[in-house]
């Protein structure tokens, strides 16, 4: 979906060179999307978002932003120029967190409230499937192939491996308390799991049939930083599986870790409470959303430094961007 | 549209030894299904002893006839949901009955076969229950009882208390009073048993953390609680007279385990101070507005189940049947002493929407866990403070530590 995004970019540029790229983000307080500048990083503007706004992704296009509105039990659909809003999508109850297919035809939606996976089709707007998960469902991760989709239950503690062909859980892995998100790996031979209070990232090898192996848990160490406030939430990998960046929820920190060795080189300083993270598109940048200092922490991913902090609205959750 | 979940017995068992960012893992075990189902029945119970009492000081606080059931009911559902990935089925009886058919219900119970239960009783009670249970290699949960010596003298090797002791709360409210700096305590209690072991526990947590019960006054239980009609024209006159001529003090502390006075307390005073404790801001296990670490899906599906906010009661009865399906889903059985000793063990660690792990005391069975300081609306703090340390967890700041306890039948 990166490249895809790059390439839309790409011909975007070419076409435009007045846009600049944008990160949207969601306030789960304010009931807001901010809209930054990712070249100036200026908010743009601030428009309403719906009722407890928590998931947000971005159409393959980069022209639909889609948006968990939990407490009103739907997803908004806003146009990512205009930010018009557009009809919205069915989701279930409490849509929590979500992830498109490729094709950005099916987005696969966590309702947190009714232990489901809803797959929802965003052209003719109708549910296709529900999936009953464990308790809590909230982390989606989709594999590059676009084969499985991972749901992490928070409550169950498990990530359930659903083939996005006949919907049907093919796997469950156990992994530490209140798992927040999955993430594969760009080639899709890795799957990384947070544990929010188990304080653990679970990495999983995933065959090619896309059966998962434990094989290790990543633990986390800040001096002087209770080990309790070690948070695990927000994961994201470089597209070269090189360096996979951790939110760390109360720590205030994004960790740093060795996609290779699995070793945690360093941990980044951000706002408070950081939960989600997103790459810009051209993974030069990576935004984190802290939800108790209501603003976003700007790392420049090169030099694994924060370079900035911009305001943005009351409580925000998640992030997601698109190229200019 | 719904899927069929399939399970396997199978599990594939993977020890890794290795450093990763400074910290040390240990060994840990993961379980991969894909195949067919193992069935498990999980039976637990919850027997609740209703004792005779009044009409509480607040209408808000009416006992619902479900108190402490709608936490089984959502345990179960929550259990039931995880136990349909592995094939473990959780079934919970709920039992109310005056105290004098409280060891006929339990031999029903054990008779029934039922090896897990939680009591929801006083501290006598209890012990005898525990007792009783323990013939039978039962494992018995304390969801109520905050008596401070079942965690110590009194302790059962087959009694975990998911509740916690007079001691954790009393030191849950000190710690945040010694936070503020507000140092000098008058200390109110009341007069029945249960109100003067509440104070002694308010007595040793000043001790433990260097506040000053500059005086302490006892408020007669004269009977009648609740004030009805223009009742509230004789505490407005009555309280202040009895609050008059004390001491220098940053704040008053209720002791009133009984809820006959202590609601009466702010704004009543005659020197105008905060009041913990019993009134005022009180220690809680959770409320039904506390919304962080994700308790907000809690609460939710609390109300959707049960129609009426969450009570302590219910929260502990929920978390004691949650440690029965944590124990179940890591170690695939059902058997009291297992579930005991995963429990008590340092790899069993359990989300409680209190933004850390609760775990168990090896030395006297008490669950550790965050206490929420609660001012009827909202959560206004949690405890342990920033700052009160502990060699193994700041958890250990409250209630008894290890070398304070006198509990033996851990050992």
């Amino acid at each position: 979906m990166k490249t895809l995004l790059l390439s839309t970019a790409l011909v975007a540029l070419s076409l435009s060179p007045a846009l600049a790229g944008k990160a949207f983000i969601s306030n789960e307080r304010g009931n807001t999307i901010t809209v930054v500048d990712t070249d100036t990083w200026e908010v743009l503007t601030e428009f309403a978002g719906g009722n407890r706004p928590r998931g947000i992704t971005v159409s393959p296009d980069g022209k639909k932003l889609y948006v968990c509105a939990s407490d009103d039990n739907l997803v908004r659909v806003f146009d990512t120029e205009t930010y018009e809003e557009l009809p919205s999508l069915p989701s279930g109850p409490d849509p929590e967190l979500f992830i498109l297919d490729e094709s950005g035809k099916r987005l696969f939606i966590a309702n947190e409230d009714d232990n489901l996976v809803t797959v929802t089709d965003t052209e003719t707007r109708q549910i296709i499937a529900e999936v009953p998960v464990g308790v809590e469902p909230e982390g989606m991760g989709i594999s590059p192939d676009n084969k499985f989709v991972v749901n992490t239950s928070e409550t169950t503690n498990m990530a359930h491996f659903i083939s996005t062909e006949d919907y049907e859980i093919k796997y469950n892995v156990l992994v530490d308390q209140r798992p927040r998100f999955a993430q594969y790996t760009a080639d899709g031979t890795r799957l990384y799991v947070s544990a929010e209070i188990g304080g653990t990232v679970t990495v999983m090898d995933i065959a090619e049939d896309g059966e998962p192996t434990v094989i290790e848990k990543i633990t986390f160490e800040v001096p002087n930083v209770r080990p309790e406030w070690l948070q695990p939430v927000g994961v994201r990998v470089t597209e070269d599986g090189s360096r996979v960046f951790v939110a760390l929820g109360p720590a205030n920190r994004v960790a740093v870790i060795d996609g290779e060795s699995l070793e945690v080189l360093d941990y980044i300083l951000t706002g408070q409470r950081v939960w989600q993270l997103a790459f810009t598109p051209d993974e030069k940048y990576l935004i984190s959303t802290n939800g108790n200092s209501n603003d976003i922490t700007v790392i420049d991913v090169e030099a694994e430094e924060a370079i900035r902090t911009v305001e943005v609205g009351q409580a925000p959750w998640g992030v997601a961007t698109i190229a200019d | 549209m719904s899927v069929a979940v399939r399970v396997r017995e199978g599990r594939e068992r993977e020890d890794h030894v290795r450093i990763t960012g400074a910290a040390l893992l240990a060994s840990f075990i993961i379980f991969v299904w894909g195949g067919a189902a193992v069935a498990l029945d999980v039976r637990s119970a919850v027997l609740r002893v209703d004792y005779p009492s009044l009409l509480p000081v607040s209408r808000f606080d009416l006992r619902p006839d479900d108190i402490g059931f709608a936490g089984a009911a959502l345990a179960d559902a929550d259990n039931g949901t995880t136990g349909t990935f592995l094939g473990h089925n959780y079934e919970t009886v709920t039992r109310a009955v005056p105290p004098e058919e409280a060891d006929a219900a339990l031999e029903d119970l054990l008779a029934d076969g039922i090896r897990l239960i939680v009591v929801q009783a006083e501290a006598e009670d209890v012990l005898r229950l525990a007792d009783r249970a323990a013939e039978d290699g039962a494992l018995v949960f304390n969801a109520a009882t905050p008596d401070t010596a079942l965690r110590d003298t009194e302790c059962r090797a087959n009694l975990l208390h998911v509740a916690p002791s007079d001691q954790m709360m009393a030191d849950a409210v000190a710690q945040f009073a010694v936070w503020k700096q507000w140092e000098d305590w008058l200390l109110v209690e009341g007069s029945n048993p249960a109100d003067v072991a509440l104070g002694a526990a308010y007595r040793r947590a000043a001790e433990k953390f260097g506040a000053r019960i500059v005086e302490a006054r006892t408020f007669e239980d004269a009977g009648g609680s609740r004030r009805t009609d223009s009742g509230h024209v004789l505490v407005q006159r009555q309280l202040p007279t009895f609050m008059q001529e004390a001491r220098d003090h940053d704040l008053v502390i209720a002791a009133d385990a009984t809820d006959y006075f202590a609601g009466y307390l702010p704004y009543h005073l005659w020197t105008p101070r905060p009041v913990m404790g019993s009134g005022g801001l009180r220690p809680v296990t959770m409320h039904g507005a506390h919304e962080a670490w994700g308790a907000t899906q809690f609460q939710t599906r609390f109300g959707k189940l049960s129609g009426r906010y969450v009570r302590q009661e219910d929260y502990n009865v929920w978390l004691a049947l949650r440690v029965v399906g944590e124990a179940v889903t890591r170690t695939e059985t059902a058997e009291p002493d297992t579930i005991r000793d995963y429990a008590l063990s340092d790899a069993f660690a359990l989300a409680a929407f209190k933004g850390q792990p609760v775990t168990f005391r090896g030395w006297n069975g008490q669950m550790r866990q965050p206490i929420l300081l609660f001012d009827g609306r909202i959560t206004v703090s949690v405890s342990p403070q920033e700052g009160f340390l502990h060699q193994r967890s700041p958890l250990d700041t409250m209630g008894l530590d290890q070398p304070e306890s006198q509990c033996t039948a851990f050992n």
